[in-house]
């Protein structure tokens, strides 16, 4: 199968590859898929707590070449987003950006997940911070 | 020697023609393009004469009595089409079982199901954790409807070379006929059908230096007389079970490499598993839990099947693919979407699966080719690592298993 341009782009040039300490304040973290299955996402964000907006974000992947091209994306797009807009990023979005074939989709749907994953997982740990900001 | 890129490493897929091939086949294109079954003038004769050349260098590359013995086709998955229901529907008043094991190639395993569809009954017997298949576990599977016994001679992913000569001394004990699927094996490893009681086989050239779009089926004459259905029907060429012009060119130029690969077997599998055992002792002493697939003394010598744990197949393939052409079980690289199920034979996990990758050296592979790809092999896992999350769990003692994961 030939990559987009995008996708190999994202795989020789990861973007935020890493990780936060699950601890630290502002942290949320999304681990999504199963090792059987072949594709595994870590993908965590670091809120502002006072604005409510995602300053960092780092990922993980053990999956092929879309699905590293599609988490690493998702960071790029997660940083200087609200909690809010975050949540409206679509995995079409991702198919479109990168240019996915059919096979690949679930990629981005595991990155959507992902993106779900570590929105809620912090909205647990910080409820009221995250509350106090949305009715700001 | 400056190296030149991409390199081939994948030569199980398939192999470059030999130029010595290439040499001996383009006069059959243009001058001598005769039909070999014209049997009235000397078009035809010269053309008849190329294809009976070629047919006793076959014969005796598996050590068949008689080169009528052998039948050509379009390829391995034509043959293995041929013999399965060749003889599924020739013996079907005898029986209705088959036995062959879990390791075999999709064109067995999808020729298989379609029988079952037929109504015949087929059990495939699995194989150890090694690759190989216990004679025994053959033996328990065959029932008194047992007509045939279909065994891979030596595997297209793991490489791992099966005790063929007692399963068919096994099948000459039950009177039953024995098929070895030797795709990979033929021109690599001695294989003889008399001394291993082989009496259907399938070979192809395009995997001995030989041309895409050849194939042959060696159909025992005697000691059984082995009866086939013919498959494809038409003008009765081949002894009535292949009808079809024959490819003259393709056909030659299977002889030839046939021919040259018996002459430079020994050497060449000596150097090829030289090389191979250079690549297996680069990757294994710097690579935490990478793991050897198959076992290492009964595999064929360019194979090598490693599975890199933590990392997916087509990834690592996606690091390399500019310079080197391997391939992998992953399930993001086969067209099922399907990790191997002949990895996941051989009891490891399905992650295990998704992370092979298969080396398969050739007769134009060099030494410096060899350092090349270990090296960078080495790279691209290290790399690949640090970007895995599965790594990073394990690095921090957590077991991988107590994890709760979501499968979609």
């Amino acid at each position: 199968m030939a990559y987009s341009d995008k996708v190999v782009d994202h795989y020789n040039n990861p973007r935020n590859v890493g990780s936060f300490g699950k601890d630290i304040v502002g942290v949320g973290t999304g681990l999504v898929g199963a090792p059987e299955c072949g594709d595994v996402m870590k993908l965590q964000i670091k809120v502002n707590l006072d604005t409510g907006v995602i300053e960092d974000a780092k990922f993980k992947t053990f999956g092929c070449g879309s699905a590293i091209a599609s988490s690493s994306l998702a960071t790029e797009w997660l940083k200087g987003k609200t909690v809010d807009e975050a949540a409206k990023i679509k995995n079409t979005d991702i198919v479109n950006e990168l240019k996915l074939p059919p096979v690949k989709i679930h990629c981005s749907v595991l990155a959507e997940d992902a993106i779900k994953a570590a929105l809620s997982d912090y909205k647990e740990k910080h409820g009221s911070a995250a509350v106090t900001v949305a009715s700001e | 020697m400056a190296l030149k890129f991409p390199i081939f490493m994948d030569a199980q897929s398939t192999t470059p023609c030999d130029p010595r091939v290439v040499e001996a086949m383009m006069p059959y294109f243009t001058e001598k393009f005769g039909h070999p079954a014209s049997r009235n003038h000397p078009f035809g004769w010269e053309a008849e004469a190329a294809v009976d050349a070629a047919r006793a260098r076959l014969a005796k590359l598996i050590g068949a009595r008689d080169p009528k013995e052998l039948v050509f086709t379009s390829g391995g998955t034509e043959s293995i089409n041929l013999a399965l229901k060749g003889v599924a529907e020739m013996y079907r008043e005898k029986g209705n079982h088959i036995v062959t094991t879990v390791i075999e190639q999709r064109a067995s395993l999808d020729v298989c199901k379609k029988l079952e569809r037929q109504g015949f009954e087929v059990t495939s017997v699995p194989v150890q954790p090694d690759g190989l298949v216990d004679v025994e576990e053959i033996r328990r599977a065959i029932t008194d409807k047992t007509i045939l016994i279909s065994v891979m001679f030596a595997n297209n992913e793991i490489g791992t070379i099966q005790d063929v000569a007692a399963i068919g001394k096994l099948a000459k004990e039950k009177g039953i006929i024995f098929h070895a699927d030797a795709t990979q094996a033929v021109g690599k490893i001695p294989v003889d059908v008399e001394a291993m009681g082989i009496d259907v086989l399938s070979c192809t050239a395009h995997l001995i230096y030989g041309p895409k779009g050849v194939g042959a089926l060696y159909v025992r004459r005697k000691g059984p007389r082995v009866r086939i259905a013919a498959q494809m029907d038409g003008g009765g060429h081949e002894r009535g079970m292949r009808s079809g012009t024959l490819p003259v060119p393709l056909i030659v130029g299977f002889g030839r490499a046939a021919e040259i690969c018996q002459e430079s077997m020994v050497e060449e599998s000596k150097r090829l598993a030289k090389m191979r055992d250079r690549l297996q002792d680069m990757i294994l002493s710097s690579v935490d839990e990478a793991f050897l697939n198959g076992r290492s003394d009964r595999r064929l010598a360019g194979n090598l099947n490693i599975s890199f744990a933590y990392v997916e197949g087509e990834s690592v393939l996606m690091g390399l693919n500019k310079e080197t052409a391997l391939s992998s079980g992953s399930a993001c690289t086969s067209s099922t979407l399907e990790p191997s199920y002949v990895i996941a034979a051989l009891g490891a996990s399905a992650e295990l699966a998704h992370s092979s990758i298969r080396f398969s050296l050739h007769r134009f592979n060099t030494d410096e080719e060899v350092e090349y790809v270990g090296q960078r092999t080495i790279e691209v896992i290290k790399r690949l690592r640090d970007m895995s999350p599965l790594y990073e769990l394990a690095k921090e003692g957590v077991d991988l298993k107590s994890i709760k994961w979501k499968a979609e």
